[in-house]
């Protein structure tokens, strides 16, 4: 699909430029080039499509969707909600009390509140860009098992007192439609997108940056010897150093990106990055208004042992 | 009318305020702007995303910034 792109930057780099093709500098640069147009492309593209894929899922249609529903039927969809719904860190709270409001369990919650960071828009973007389609998809599926059975487990501990704010269950939850001609989704989508972009092209630059220096200069076996490859390990220190980077995610993809390509296993790779997105530690600072301590460190606790298990999983079977 | 915005204090909540402010002076006429931003009272309004407008105690747009034409065409909504 980018081949046009890798050989307009090898012509640029090679031909134009005149820097030898099989010098370290000369293969650093074009993989610089050659990724982030690539990166920067796809980025914009998916995560435009997806936003505006998601502005027809609003969190009050699910809710009330949601609502009323069995309780385990009600983990897989809300998991499932999680996926497709617009969701940012910031609206933690109102979507907490939210759910809690409309008289849908904790757990189920839960399930909801660990898939929708999972599967943020970004995070999708970067996988689909960096490891295909196919680690995309087994990335969301393994998103929605953690979710589902995290928030099966959380349910069963019967945490409702830990919740700090006493929520007035409402009657009757309802969702009106709001009326929304299709040029303003186009138009909001591309505001968001935009957004987003300016949060993190620069850390997207410094991370392709970091990796093309990888590309170009260090060999395959080092980072293998000392990136900890198939170490028993290296998914406990992927998960342990995952929580506290969070905004930082765009710039560390395209780094594991090349870290694999070098020999890093994937499930590793897999698990550090469901750290980084689903545990953040700003997000338990926003939650801490409403849960207490205990009942975040047992999500923590639960959807970590989740996200290293996935790793031990993966490095084992791929 | 009385338009409430329903907001946190995030970024996007204080333009909308703005936002509708500016409507409301482009609209004509008195009409009351006010920024809701106790949670539980926003949880009343059965909305979670924010920011979202209610005009009239009856939301009308909930987890987008809007434009002021957007609010100007809610408020004509509303009057009719």
């Amino acid at each position: 699909m980018f081949d046009w792109l890798d050989q307009a930057s090898a012509w640029f780099v090679f031909d134009t430029l005149g820097i030898a093709s099989k010098s370290h500098f000369g293969v650093a640069l074009h993989f610089f080039i050659y990724d982030t147009i690539k990166i920067l492309l796809l980025l914009l593209s998916i995560i435009y499509i997806v936003t505006l894929v998601r502005s027809y899922f609003p969190v009050e249609k699910a809710r009330a969707y949601i609502s009323g529903k069995h309780k385990v039927t009600g983990h897989v969809l809300a998991a499932v909600f999680g996926v497709i719904t617009p969701f940012c860190s910031c609206s933690a709270i109102p979507l907490f009390l939210g759910f809690l409001q409309a008289r849908i369990p904790l757990g189920v919650t839960f399930s909801y509140l660990i898939s929708a960071p999972l599967s943020d828009a970004v995070v999708i973007a970067l996988l689909l860009s960096f490891f295909g389609w196919k680690i995309a998809l087994l990335y969301v599926g393994i998103g929605l098992i953690i979710a589902i059975i995290a928030g099966l487990i959380i349910g069963a501990m019967n945490l409702e007192s830990e919740v700090l704010i006493e929520v007035k269950p409402l009657d009757h939850v309802e969702y009106e439609e709001q009326e929304l001609l299709f040029k303003h989704r186009l138009h909001e989508a591309w505001e968001y997108t935009l957004d987003i972009f300016k949060k993190i092209y620069l850390y997207v630059f410094i991370g392709v940056g970091i990796g093309a220096f990888i590309h170009g200069y260090v060999p395959a076996e080092f980072i293998s010897k000392y990136a900890g490859g198939d170490a028993w390990y290296a998914p406990l220190i992927a998960v342990v150093m995952g929580i506290p980077m969070y905004s930082s995610a765009s710039g560390i993809l395209p780094l594991v990106e090349v870290l694999t390509d070098k020999g890093m296993l994937l499930g590793t790779a897999l698990s550090f990055m469901m750290a980084v997105v689903a545990l953040s530690l700003p997000e338990a600072l926003i939650l801490k208004r409403v849960l207490s301590w205990k009942l975040i460190g047992i999500f923590f606790g639960v959807v970590g042992f989740g996200i290293l298990l996935t790793g031990y999983l993966f490095n084992i079977i791929l | 009318m009385k338009l409430e915005v329903l907001g946190t204090g995030c970024a996007k909540c204080k333009t909308l305020e703005e936002v509708a402010k500016e409507a409301v002076a482009k609209f004509g006429g008195f009409h009351e702007v006010k920024k809701v931003d106790d949670i539980m009272d926003i949880m009343n309004y059965g909305v979670m995303s924010t920011p979202a407008l209610a005009i009239d105690g009856k939301v009308v747009s909930s987890g987008r910034s809007l434009s002021v034409d957007e609010v100007l065409e809610y408020m004509k909504g509303a009057r009719s």
